[in-house]
């Protein structure tokens, strides 16, 4: 497969990731605005912003109307709806003849809604309806995948980019919210957030019941090994694509090294030890492992030297 | 107009002098229309509304697109597609079938001639100065040798239908000819709205030219590489053709690259997979001479490949088509056409050029400049309807205007008498109405056979009265039916 293909496919499954992340995010924190909270909503966006990592984006002089609409429809902020589904189908129509003709329409279909939205006049401030069509869009778009496309090496790259996006994204919110509330025993909704952020809330209550407490959120997020929005769920699926790839002459025994340590270090973890050393500089070393995968990860397929690939 | 209404729904069908596909001067169906115009006779207007919305979201649906430039997405627009064939009898079809191998072998035995000894020149059969002072030569292809001495491995011709019925050759196109993904998806999505019309006339298959394309560029291989290596190669999503770049490649099975995949090392071309660099041996090019090499050609490309050319000059990868072949494709080069095959071949052409006036030439020169009223004049090195003057539809001031760039560079124009193209049935709101078509058959080479697909893309001109069927300008396309000889 063509290394711009298997790059472009990564980038089309982790905007597409993107995209339905925010989407949740704008859901939760319109829903948690309905509620009457000893925290402000200014503080709640500054999080969300503060997790999404957005330099476009600041509280300043925003009302919660306008910031949902910039994470919505504003093309030049990188991590709005907007701008991930148009790049996600920018990215694979350069890939057009590597995916399923299924896969493409329903990408299309998408992207012409979320214009479309954009296009109407007197837009509703509470878009319930219309994220829920994104969620939905972008979960049918994985089932098409899987169904309709050959679960083959670009496949793989897919579910490379999907599952990095997602260990990104849940690390940095997880980090954000322990950040401020570790010893607040009143966030008990700012949690519950957290977890409805996550889709995680009713999986949660069934393994902990609905008692909620901060450090079982984080562990349950961090290490829950059976739902699949948990860090350590995605970074086994990580580890399991990544495996998947040929490696017919060991180009990826490193991106497979720093995989293999990750999994590993989350399937061994014991939560009370991370939380005495410090949850956040955790999630933190998690991410700098991710981008040390990512980087390997393109050395080894994607941008190599000529040189190297000559003497092999 | 004709002494009596014809019957509907071909109430406002047009007869006049150009030459009708389907009926003849005295309103008779030609026989081989027969069955066609016999079911519009007697399909009911619902139905036939109900099939061209069924052929509508199946093009819809397979995404059957062109791009039009100029805005920054939502560019791809669908294929306008009319719902009737045109059809064309066995007995024609031969004769454009030899007509065209004719002309392709004859043309790359010039282009082979240009770029080596010039015999031709020599022998004051074309004029030297024609060739050097045409913006398609390139100095750069002098003396180098192409495998199997084969410039030109893919081409469309456009044919025109002079109302005495003879089909003559409007232009050759041998550099980056498109439009056969249209001429392949129209034909499937045919076949679903009319499944019964195609039993009952005995159509000529067209579905093995992916194949048959496949097979011409892997025989065009560099020499020793017996397991070739073959890809397309795109200049991009952006490229108006990208939809029949993608159709192709899938078709045939072969990746689609970008410049940006290639890389040279040591003379040796590879693609960048994520298996490592592995090497290509043909290149199906879609991108133009000028852009294909930074190094070769404009220094400004950046869709091409640095360094190709020097690969291709040391025989290591094969381009289709040959670079340079520009030059006789040329509009004025084209009046020597029929000279070119009488020089290589010592035959008489069996298709006819369009008459042709060069600006160069004094007589045809001053003839020009009395008849622009009349004529159409065309700028030589343009294509797609650009730098042209319609005579009859032109104002003083345009004509003027020419007038001032024919004599500041002859060598630049060329004229032809305004034709009248052929006229076709098209199923237009409900009605069965003429629109004037032309015809682009696609052939291969591959130095030994001249293969060529039955049929080809009709290009139909679908605003009433309009002789222009290009795509960006209301055109759209039609299945081209040959049919087997009843027995």
């Amino acid at each position: 497969m063509l290394s711009r293909v298997a790059d472009g496919l990564y980038w089309m499954a982790r905007y597409l990731e993107r995209a339905e992340h925010t989407a949740r995010l704008i859901e939760v924190q319109l829903n948690l605005m309905l509620d009457q909270s000893a925290y402000s909503a200014d503080q709640r966006w500054r999080r969300i912003l503060a997790s999404l990592g957005d330099p476009k984006l600041t509280t300043e002089a925003r009302d919660a109307q306008s910031l949902t609409y910039a994470l919505i429809f504003d093309r030049t902020c990188r991590s709005s709806i907007v701008a991930a589904i148009v790049a996600a189908r920018e990215n694979s129509r350069q890939v057009r003849q590597q995916i399923s003709s299924e896969m493409w329409e329903q990408l299309n279909r998408l992207f012409h809604q979320v214009r479309r939205a954009d296009l109407e006049e007197g837009w509703d401030p509470q878009p319930h309806d219309f994220l829920l069509d994104i969620h939905e869009g972008c979960h049918l778009f994985q089932g098409i995948t899987d169904g309709t496309m050959s679960h083959n090496e670009g496949w793989q790259f897919i579910q490379i980019g999907r599952h990095m996006e997602r260990v990104m994204a849940t690390s940095k919110l997880l980090d954000t919210h322990y950040r401020e509330f570790e010893n607040d025993e009143q966030a008990h909704l700012e949690w519950i957030g957290l977890l409805r952020s996550c889709t995680a809330f009713e999986a949660y209550c069934k393994y902990y019941t609905a008692d909620v407490r901060p450090d079982r959120v984080a562990e349950f997020l961090l290490l829950n090994e059976e739902f699949p929005h948990t860090i350590r769920f995605a970074v086994d699926h990580l580890e399991a694509a990544l495996q998947a790839l040929p490696d017919s002459d060991g180009r990826c025994v490193r991106v497979g090294r720093l995989a293999g340590r990750l999994k590993a270090s989350l399937s061994f973890a014991q939560s009370d030890e991370i939380m005495s050393q410090g949850f956040n500089s955790y999630l933190h070393s998690i991410q700098q492992q991710c981008e040390q995968i990512d980087s390997a990860l393109r050395q080894a397929y994607i941008d190599y030297p000529i040189e190297s690939a000559l003497t092999a | 107009m004709p002494a009596n209404p014809l019957p509907p729904p071909f109430r406002q069908y047009e007869l006049d002098d150009a030459y009708d596909e389907m009926f003849a001067p005295d309103q008779a169906v030609r026989a081989h229309y027969d069955t066609l115009h016999q079911r519009l006779l007697e399909t009911p207007v619902e139905e036939m509304r109900r099939r061209k919305q069924a052929a509508d979201v199946a093009f819809l649906h397979q995404g059957i697109t062109f791009t039009v430039y100029g805005r920054d997405e939502g560019i791809e627009k669908i294929f306008p597609n009319d719902l009737l064939p045109r059809i064309i009898t066995q007995t024609e079809w031969s004769k454009i079938e030899q007509g065209l191998a004719q002309r392709i072998v004859a043309l790359n035995l010039f282009l082979k001639d240009i770029y080596h000894e010039g015999k031709i020149l020599s022998d004051g059969i074309v004029p030297r100065e024609m060739i050097y002072s045409c913006k398609h030569y390139r100095r750069q292809m002098k003396g180098l040798d192409v495998p199997k001495d084969v410039y030109i491995t893919v081409v469309g011709t456009d044919l025109i239908r002079h109302p005495d019925g003879r089909y003559l050759v409007l232009e050759d196109n041998l550099r980056v000819p498109s439009g056969v993904s249209y001429m392949l998806t129209g034909r499937q999505v045919m076949k679903r709205v009319f499944p019964e019309l195609f039993r009952a006339c005995s159509v000529k298959p067209i579905e093995e030219y992916p194949q048959a394309l496949l097979q011409t560029l892997r025989n065009l291989a560099p020499h020793g590489r017996t397991d070739p290596t073959i890809v397309l190669l795109t200049p991009g999503v952006f490229n108006s053709a990208y939809f029949e770049h993608t159709y192709l490649a899938r078709q045939m099975g072969i990746e689609l690259v970008e410049g940006r995949d290639l890389v040279v090392n040591d003379n040796i071309l590879y693609m960048r997979t994520t298996a490592g660099l592995r090497r290509v041996d043909v290149i199906y090019r879609r991108i133009d001479d000028d852009f294909i090499d930074p190094l070769a050609f404009r220094a400004d490309s950046i869709l091409g490949v640095p360094g190709l050319f020097n690969v291709y000059r040391e025989g290591n990868v094969t381009l289709c088509n040959a670079l340079g072949n520009g030059i006789a494709d040329d509009k004025a080069v084209y009046a020597y056409v029929p000279a070119i095959i009488k020089y290589y071949l010592g035959e008489d052409p069996i298709l006819h050029n369009v008459e042709t006036f060069l600006c160069s030439n004094p007589t045809h020169l001053s003839y020009v400049l009395e008849n622009l009223d009349k004529l159409v004049v065309k700028a030589v090195g343009e294509s797609g309807g650009y730098g042209m003057l319609i005579g009859p539809h032109s104002t003083k001031e345009q004509q003027e205007d020419f007038r001032r760039k024919i004599l500041d560079d002859p060598r630049n124009y060329i004229a032809q008498p305004t034709l009248m193209l052929s006229r076709a049935p098209c199923y237009i709101d409900g009605q069965v109405e003429a629109r004037h078509i032309d015809l682009r058959p696609y052939i291969l080479y591959d130095g030994k056979k001249v293969t060529t697909v039955p049929g080809g893309l009709t290009r139909v001109a679908l605003r009433k009265g309009s002789l222009v069927v290009n795509s960006s300008q209301g055109g759209g396309s039609k299945d081209t039916w040959v049919l087997h000889d009843k027995e």
